[in-house]
């Protein structure tokens, strides 16, 4: 194991951060938490790279207990906060630099592991940080995170407020680095990056609602979903929500997607219903449940 | 009647050689949800601080809800509302204090400042905290009460830059359907964001690159277009080349 967390829990005077929490991350794996502000990811990183205490249990991360062994442990992982902290006028080369440095280490001796992404910004290597576009901060962040080739990766909501092509780039970053045998812990509240984890762990509110593969957490969504349609989405949203057999009704782009509270439910019955609503053209077709949908069951 | 509450031909800023925003044309019709999306840096603010009157353009033509930007920027800002994700509310006012103080800037009367606060706070299901400091609300809530501020003053659009970041996947869909409310109200929405599965939600979506808008349909239709599964695919299709 990589990481290994037990029974964290963490509290701020009346806040309740972290309740109870209990994972474990193999070797070489992409683990997603996935979960929305608040939730508590930002803390679990923190007690996880030993810059908090926890008030109740253990994590142990690359073999080191995170607060026996904290020194051992910050040589051993790579962090990328979610807020941009490198030198904001330093170069990009003087905070590589300076990373190296400080973890006893020199971009020559690493250079095998960042070169995918130090080139993409070495044309700009004497432009200082804080005059940097989003998506390259984000890269030299990263690259400063490898820099002493860290065991495990601790990635803080690496792609909030990143352009959907510029996520897509980071992501496909992250994959070929797993292959280099790191383990990575990355956040995000985006539901859709989940897909591209190895195993994920759905949070909110300091909680643990489920930890699975994508695949099977989909596979466990417990009714049957579908996609509703119809000529004016408002009166079809709140007829939806007023009709009294509904479980669960949320829009999803042109649909609606509806689950209902009987186990005999015909889709005829609902059409007539929303017939009587005076919509038209409407549609009813089962469809698939995604992560988002599991996320806001298990939520509810 | 004219029911175009947005037209815009030709809208250029440039900055020194840079053409930030380069020459768009596009029209939104009155209780529209116009996605307004491109990459980082495609130009989306530049244009957008343009049509709410804080930045004159280089060239082209703009009325926004009836008035020009180059001539008449301050009618346009009594006429809009504007919600951003950094912006929002004065966490060091309560909710009643922020409703009455947004109402205020926007020149309603006190007693419909009483009346729509009472409203308000009714509909977003604030009772219990009206006299709470918003720094003490959860982040959807807040940007729940957001939104119903930037609208408090009805007006003919409203501006939302970047609404929903970071919130919970149950309360972005409440905030959902309170755009669909106002939408379904009159007023137009226009909303940038960077959740594409967001773009689905509006009725029609516009894709800038590189200062010029490259794409407008309805989702439906630029999924057929582009031969897109979704508006993800979509947006990587048109932002790559």
């Amino acid at each position: 194991m990589s990481i290994s967390v037990s029974n964290i829990s963490k509290s701020y005077k009346n806040v309740t951060a972290l309740q109870d929490i209990s994972f474990e991350v193999k070797k070489g794996e992409l683990f997603g938490l996935i979960g929305p502000d608040g939730a508590g990811k930002t803390t679990l990183f923190r007690i996880l790279t030993t810059l908090l205490f926890a008030d109740k249990g253990s994590a142990i991360v690359a073999n080191y207990d995170v607060v026996k062994d904290y020194k051992s442990i910050r040589n051993s992982v790579g962090y990328m906060p979610g807020k941009f902290s490198l030198y904001q006028d330093l170069t990009i080369e003087e905070n590589l630099n300076f990373f190296a440095t400080i973890f006893g280490t020199t971009i020559e001796e690493n250079y095998d592991l960042i070169k995918d992404i130090y080139i993409q910004i070495a044309p700009f290597k004497d432009r200082k940080a804080g005059k940097l576009s989003g998506g390259m901060k984000q890269k030299l962040a990263l690259c400063c995170a490898l820099i002493h080739k860290p065991e495990v990766l601790f990635l803080d909501e690496p792609t909030t407020g990143v352009d959907p092509v510029s996520r897509k780039e980071f992501w496909d970053m992250l994959k070929r680095l797993q292959k280099k045998d790191i383990t990575i812990l990355v956040s995000t509240p985006y539901m859709d990056e989940a897909e591209l984890c190895d195993r994920i762990a759905l949070i909110q509110d300091g909680k643990i609602l489920e930890i699975d593969t994508p695949e099977s957490i989909v596979k466990h969504y417990p009714k049957p979903i579908y996609n509703v349609s119809a000529n004016n989405m408002y009166q079809l949203i709140n007829s939806l929500n007023a009709y009294e057999f509904n479980h669960s009704v949320y829009p999803f782009g042109e649909f609606v997607h509806y689950t209902d509270s009987r186990t005999d439910f015909n889709p005829e019955d609902l059409k007539a219903y929303l017939k009587t609503k005076k919509l038209s053209n409407i549609a009813i077709e089962i469809t698939k449940a995604t992560i988002e949908d599991t996320f806001m069951e298990l939520a509810k | 009647m004219n029911n175009k509450v947005i037209q815009v031909e030709g809208l250029t800023k440039m900055f020194g050689d840079f053409a930030a925003v380069n020459a768009i044309t596009f029209e939104v019709e009155k209780g529209e949800i116009f996605g307004f999306l491109g990459a980082n840096g495609a130009g989306k603010t530049t244009a957008m601080k343009m049509l709410i009157g804080i930045s004159i353009p280089t060239a082209g033509k703009a009325n926004v809800a009836g008035f020009d930007v180059f001539t008449q920027a301050e009618e346009i800002k009594k006429n809009i509302g504007y919600m951003s994700q950094k912006f929002a509310l004065y966490d060091d006012l309560t909710v009643k204090e922020n409703i009455a103080f947004f109402g205020g800037i926007y020149g309603l009367p006190r007693k419909r400042i009483k009346e729509k606060s009472k409203a308000l706070i009714e509909e977003l299901g604030l009772e219990k905290v009206a006299n709470k400091l918003v720094a003490a609300l959860p982040l959807g809530w807040k940007q729940k009460l957001s939104f119903s501020v930037s609208i408090i003053h009805d007006p003919k659009i409203v501006f939302l830059d970047e609404p929903t970041g970071g919130v919970d996947p149950i309360t972005r869909r409440q905030f959902w359907e309170l755009i669909y409310k106002a939408s379904h109200n009159g007023t137009t929405v226009f909303v940038t964001t960077h959740y594409m599965d967001e773009a689905e939600y509006c009725d029609r979506v516009s894709i800038m690159v590189d200062g010029k808008i490259e794409a407008l349909d309805t989702p439906k239709k630029l999924k057929e277009q582009f031969n897109a599964a979704n508006m993800n695919d979509v947006f990587l299709k048109l932002a790559r080349g």
